[in-house]
C-alpha cells in the first residue's frame, strides 16, 4: 500500500538519489559528447554538454586507425579464452572443495586466500621473468594462461560457497544409478548453479577485458597489444585529440556493458544466495 | 573400473584440482617465493654478469629512500580517505534506493555504470575532466559556481595532484559497494525496523541499532576489500600523474613499477613489493581477525 503522503514522503530521497546520479553519469555524458565533437582540439568557451555540430568523425577514424580492429580481437580472443578457462578450473576445484575431504584440503585452500590477499602486482617481477623464461612474452597464450590463473582464486572462494549449499539427494541416486563423479559435476551441480557461475563470469570477463598492469608489461609486440593498452597509447600518440581517445573507449567498452547486462539479472541474486550470507 | 569407490574418492578431488592448482602453482606461488629471493639480490639481467646476493640491503635502502616516504604517504592517505568516502556514500545510496518505492533498479544501474568501467578509461576521462586551464572542473569551479577566480592547475602541482586521483577511487568505487550493501539489506526482516518505529525509535537509531548491526559482516567484508582495493592503488596514478610532478604523486605500486622497469632496479623493485604485501596481508588478517572471526564474514 502506498499512499499519496508516502509517495510525498519519498520526494526528498528522490532529489537527493538524482543529485548522486548526475555525479555518477555526468562525467560519461562528457566523455560521449566530446567523442562526437570533431576537431576537439581546437578549446570551446563555453563548453557545449550538446556538440554543434555531431559527427561520426571519430568514430569511423578510431575504429580505422592504428590497428584498432586487430587490438579489439586480441582483447575479445583473451577475455573470452581466459574466462572459459577459468570458470571451468574454478569450478572442478570448488567442487571439490565442496563435496570431497582429502588431505591437504584446508592447507592449500587457506593457500588459495591468502593469495587473493597479495596484490597482484607483487610478483609481476618474477612473472616477467617467467614469462620471458617460458618463450611466453608477446604472446597472447601467455597471456591467457597467466590471467586465468590470477581469477582462479577469488572465483573457487565464491563458488565453493554457492556448491556447498545445493543438496546432495541427486547425487546420491548419481552414484546409486552407476554415474561417476564427473556425471554429478556436468550434469547437475553445473547446470544447477547457472545463477553463480554466470556472476563469476562476469567478474572475470571484465577483469580480463580491462586487464592493464600484465598487457603493458609482458607485451611490447604492437601485433600483440589489447585494447587498454592501445587506449592508453592512442592518448599518448594523438596527444590532444580527445575525441579520438574517447570514441575509442567508447567502442571498448559496448562489450563490457552488453555482457554485463545480459547477465545482471543473476548478478544479485548470485551475490546473495552465494557469497555473502549476511 | 576395476577401483574401488574408496580409492575413486581419494583420487577424484585431485583430479579436479589439477588444472586450477598447476596453473596456480606456476604462475602465483612460484614468482611469489622468486620474488622473494630476487629482493634479495642486486638482480642482474645481463647473462655476462651474475647477480650478487646482497642480504637485506635492498629492504633497508627502502626505509631510507625519501620517495618511499612519499610514496607510502600518499597511499596511506588514498586509502584512508577513499575506504570511508566509498562506504559511507555507498551505505547512504543503498538506504536511500532500499527505501524508494520505483526505480531502484534503475538508479542502482546507473550507480554501477563507474564501476564496469575500465580503469584506463576513466583515468584518462578523470585526466581529461582536471586539465588545465580548459577543463571541465576548472570551467564549473570558475565560471559556473565561481569558487576561484584562477583554474587551477590540478596535476601540475603536488599539492592538488592527489585530488583527482582520490576522487576518481571515490567515484569508480562507491557503486560496488551499494550493490553488496542493497543485497544484505534485502535479508533483514522488515517487521523489525517497523517494530522498532511503533517503539519509538528514529530513523537514526533504527540504523545504528538494527541495520548496521545485522548487516555487519557484511561491512566488514567491504572494509577488508576496499583496504586492500586502496593500497593497491596503481592504474589512475601511473595514467593519471604517473607519479609527477617531482616524484610527489608516487604511490607504492607506483614507484615499485619505475624503479624496476624504468630504472631496472629488480632486487630494489622486489623488495618493494615484498614490503607492501607484508604489510597488505598483516593489515587484512588483522582486521578479519579482530572485527569478526571470517566464517562469521563469509
Amino acid at each position: 500500500m502506498h499512499t499519496a503522503r508516502s509517495i510525498l514522503r519519498q520526494i526528498p530521497i528522490y532529489a537527493v538519489l538524482i543529485l548522486g546520479a548526475v555525479v555518477m553519469v555526468f562525467p560519461f555524458l562528457w566523455m560521449v559528447s566530446s567523442a562526437f565533437k570533431p576537431h576537439l582540439y581546437v578549446i570551446q568557451y563555453p563548453p557545449q554538454l550538446i556538440p554543434s555540430d555531431p559527427s561520426l568523425e571519430n568514430f569511423i577514424q578510431a575504429w580505422g586507425a592504428n590497428n584498432f580492429q586487430l587490438y579489439f580481437r586480441n582483447s575479445a580472443f583473451v577475455a573470452v579464452t581466459s574466462t572459459l578457462f577459468s570458470v571451468l578450473f574454478s569450478s572442478m576445484a570448488a567442487y571439490a572443495f565442496a563435496r570431497f575431504k582429502f588431505p591437504g584440503k584446508e592447507v592449500i585452500f587457506y593457500t588459495l586466500l591468502l593469495v587473493l590477499m597479495v596484490p597482484n602486482m607483487v610478483a609481476i617481477i618474477p612473472q616477467f621473468f617467467l614469462m620471458k623464461f617460458l618463450g611466453l612474452r608477446n604472446s597472447l597464450i601467455g597471456l591467457i594462461l597467466i590471467y586465468t590463473a590470477t581469477g582462479l582464486s577469488l572465483s573457487i572462494f565464491l563458488l565453493r560457497g554457492f556448491f556447498e549449499q545445493l543438496p546432495h539427494e541427486l547425487e546420491e541416486a548419481v552414484l546409486i544409478d552407476g554415474g561417476g563423479y564427473f556425471t554429478i559435476f556436468s550434469r547437475i551441480i553445473l547446470p544447477l548453479s547457472t545463477p553463480a557461475l554466470a556472476t563469476v563470469s562476469i567478474f572475470s570477463f571484465m577483469g580480463f577485458w580491462d586487464e592493464f598492469v600484465m598487457a603493458l608489461t609482458f607485451i611490447d609486440d604492437p601485433a600483440k597489444r589489447t585494447l587498454p593498452i592501445a587506449i592508453a597509447l592512442f592518448q599518448g600518440q594523438h596527444g590532444t585529440q580527445w575525441g579520438l581517445v574517447f570514441a575509442a573507449s567508447l567502442i571498448a567498452l559496448v562489450p563490457v556493458f552488453v555482457f554485463f547486462l545480459s547477465l545482471q539479472r543473476y548478478f544479485v541474486g548470485g551475490l546473495t544466495t552465494g557469497a555473502f550470507k549476511g | 573400473m576395476g577401483l574401488s569407490t574408496r580409492t575413486q574418492k581419494l583420487i577424484i578431488p585431485y583430479l579436479f584440482l589439477l588444472p586450477a592448482l598447476g596453473l596456480f602453482l606456476i604462475f602465483l606461488v612460484y614468482p611469489l617465493l622468486k620474488g622473494l629471493q630476487i629482493s634479495f639480490y642486486h638482480w642482474s639481467i645481463m647473462p655476462t654478469k651474475p647477480s650478487t646476493f646482497v642480504g637485506l640491503e635492498n629492504y633497508l635502502h627502502a626505509f631510507q629512500d625519501p620517495i618511499v616516504g612519499v610514496a607510502f604517504r600518499n597511499t596511506l592517505v588514498y586509502t584512508l580517505v577513499t575506504v570511508p568516502g566509498q562506504m559511507i556514500l555507498a551505505m547512504l545510496a543503498a538506504l536511500l534506493i532500499h527505501n524508494i518505492t520505483r526505480g531502484k533498479v534503475f538508479f542502482r544501474t546507473l550507480y554501477y555504470i563507474p564501476v564496469i568501467t575500465s580503469w584506463v578509461i576513466v583515468s584518462l576521462l578523470f585526466r581529461y575532466l582536471f586539465q588545465s586551464p580548459e577543463g571541465l572542473i576548472n570551467y564549473f569551479l570558475v565560471n559556473v559556481f565561481h569558487v576561484v577566480a584562477e583554474p587551477v592547475a590540478w596535476l601540475q602541482q603536488a599539492s592538488t595532484a592527489m585530488i583527482p586521483i582520490i576522487g576518481l577511487g571515490i567515484w569508480k568505487g562507491v557503486g560496488w559497494s551499494m550493490i553488496i550493501y542493497l543485497a544484505a539489506l534485502t535479508t533483514i526482516p522488515k517487521e523489525l525496523g517497523e517494530a522498532a518505529s511503533i517503539d519509538g525509535a528514529g530513523a537514526w537509531q533504527r540504523f545504528w541499532r538494527i541495520t548496521l548491526p545485522l548487516i555487519g559482516p557484511t561491512v566488514v567484508f567491504t572494509l577488508v576489500m576496499l583496504l586492500i582495493g586502496g593500497f593497491n592503488v596503481f592504474i589512475s596514478v601511473y595514467l593519471i600523474t604517473n607519479g609527477g610532478p617531482m616524484q610527489q604523486t608516487e604511490v607504492m605500486l607506483s614507484y615499485m613499477y619505475h624503479q624496476a622497469f624504468d630504472f631496472i632496479d629488480f632486487g630494489y623493485g622486489a623488495a618493494l613489493s615484498f614490503l607492501m604485501a607484508i604489510f597488505i596481508v598483516t593489515a587484512s588478517v588483522l582486521q578479519m581477525k579482530y572485527l569478526r572471526r571470517p566464517e562469521e564474514i563469509y
